[in-house]
């Protein structure tokens, strides 16, 4: 944005870099940002930034090391350092949903969450719940019931879906789909085959 | 993707640390719990605080506690109060305001002192920087005048909370603790005139807690009204106790929200209720004196007529429920 050159420069960003990457070691580095952070005791408030740190995130089961400044959304840092990019940005205020994500198990959206806030917790994007080789039941049932056309929100619409079968299981009703999915915007006007995909895949059957 | 302004960015652990940071930070520094009311304003430069105390880790300000009257941690996600099922049966009001909050990605996220709190929201302010810069910005926000109301003195913004009517209704308090103690407040008390100073909540002061008192046989319901079912926020809402001696009301409370910068308390609908069946006659006068109390302007979505006329509609609603 325009006011991008009017941010004050990282106030303590390089020694914390320099040491982080001087530690060498990766598994010292949540030790090295906590003892650089911490403000009185062990147990005392956490503090960081403006400037950037190191934080672990857990993706997909994955252990990743990321530098960011506390202002990075974990959108952001998905779809840049982590080079995730089914999380997809669009409205990036909390409206639209392309950027839903699991945070231990349920969705929220990347866009509206720190990365900082993410450290601790369980990521899952698109990319963690299958693959092509081996897809989650949504996903197998969103190519088998067409639930999508232009496809920008569709890994929104699979993460809110897996949602609702985790939760519901077999007796997932199309009403709790509705309900699971009213975070999710798609311009194409999909919904009737989202809900058919998603009811599919609870029942397991494709 | 937008950019958030750089910020500190402090995450204690207990209620105590979070009152000692906010008076060594000053009136720069915010509180953010869910973040999904203040993150999207300080993406657009609503907001810009030079530190922000998070509360993502005080686990002491979650949770529910339930006897006869009910306390809710401040710092709870609105998720977890949509799926606590005992809450549901003693409070539906509440649990209807609760589970009609945005989406369930956001419930997942958001808290219920985050609603509270919940920023007022107003056509020419819930815009990005470049458009309110080109309508010289408003009183709420870096501009002098209120688009809404241009020869107004205060900011019309519109208190959007679907809990706060609720809270008011059952007779709620809120706990506020600063370094220099605690103090608890009626819900009412906690919002102020205009929808720029919308929080009487001192900048050094963190909501804790809210308390319910024991309904005993009072009855709440609580109606909204906004464009789609599947998610907005309410652009004209009623939450209603009534408390029944036989057939006829003992005690009610009526309050309107999203119809002003501030929730209305109907008084005078509530005199006139006094010791009177709820009647279609009576419901009607009732719903009549409560539209009274409602002046929304042009400045949510929905023509602020209709609105005005629709909080009658839903007060009327609101009571027939309520008969025994």
């Amino acid at each position: 944005m325009a006011d991008d050159s009017a941010h004050p420069p990282p106030s303590s960003g390089v020694t914390r870099r320099a040491l982080f990457k001087g530690a060498g070691a990766a598994a010292a580095a949540g030790a090295v940002f906590r003892s650089l952070d911490a403000v009185g005791e062990e147990d005392g408030p956490r503090t960081q930034g403006p400037g950037p740190g190191a934080v672990t995130l857990r993706v997909n089961g994955t252990e990743r090391k990321v530098d960011v400044e506390p202002r990075e959304t974990l959108l952001q840092t998905l779809r840049l350092p982590l080079e995730l990019t089914g999380a997809k940005p669009v409205c990036d205020r909390g409206t639209c949903g392309a950027c839903t994500v699991w945070i231990d198990g349920a969705p929220v959206y990347a866009c509206s969450v720190l990365t900082v806030e993410a450290e601790g917790r369980e990521v899952t994007t698109v990319e963690g719940l299958g693959t092509p080789a081996a897809p989650h039941p949504v996903q197998a049932a969103f190519v088998e019931h067409d639930a999508l056309q232009c496809g920008f929100c569709t890994p929104g619409f699979v993460m809110s879906c897996a949602w609702a079968v985790k939760t519901h299981g077999k007796s997932l009703t199309a009403e709790q789909v509705r309900a699971a999915c009213a975070g999710n915007l798609c311009r194409c006007g999909t919904y009737p085959h989202v809900i058919r995909a998603a009811l599919a895949a609870a029942r397991g059957a494709r | 993707m937008m950019r958030l302004p750089p910020f500190r960015y402090h995450a204690p652990r207990t209620a105590a640390e979070v009152a000692t940071l906010l008076a060594g930070e000053g009136p720069e520094a915010m509180i953010v719990a869910g973040g999904t009311d203040l993150y999207p304003n300080m993406k657009r430069r609503h907001q810009m605080p030079k530190t922000l105390i998070s509360l993502r880790h005080v686990d002491e300000l979650r949770g529910v506690q339930m006897n006869g009257a009910v306390r809710l941690g401040a710092n709870e996600t609105l998720r977890a109060l949509e799926w606590h099922g005992a809450l549901k049966e003693r409070l539906p009001a509440l649990w209807t305001a609760v589970q009609s909050i945005s989406t369930p990605l956001l419930r997942n996220m958001g808290t219920i002192g985050g609603n509270i709190c919940l920023d007022t929201r107003c056509n020419y302010y819930n815009q990005n920087w470049e458009w309110r810069r080109a309508i010289d910005f408003c009183m709420k926000c870096e501009g002098t005048v209120c688009w809404t109301a241009p020869s107004s003195s205060i900011c019309w913004a519109v208190n959007s909370s679907d809990s706060v009517p609720v809270f008011i209704a059952l007779g709620a308090t809120f706990t506020l603790v600063s370094h220099e103690g605690e103090r608890t407040i009626p819900a009412l008390a906690m919002f102020g005139e205009d929808g720029i100073e919308y929080l009487t909540k001192r900048k050094d002061e963190v909501l804790t807690h809210i308390d319910i008192p024991d309904q005993g046989t009072a009855r709440s319901v609580y109606r909204k009204v906004r464009r789609r079912g599947a998610f907005d926020f309410p652009v004209a809402a009623v939450a209603a106790r009534v408390a029944l001696d036989g057939d006829r009301v003992a005690d009610s409370t009526l309050v309107l929200n999203a119809v002003g910068p501030k929730p209305v308390v109907c008084e005078e609908a509530m005199a006139y209720l006094a010791g009177k069946p709820l009647s279609d006659e009576v419901v009607t006068e009732a719903a009549r004196l409560a539209g009274r109390g409602a002046k929304p302007l042009d400045n949510t979505d929905h023509l602020s007529m209709w609105r005005k006329k629709v909080v009658q509609v839903e007060t009327r609603r609101a009571l027939e429920a309520l008969r025994p």
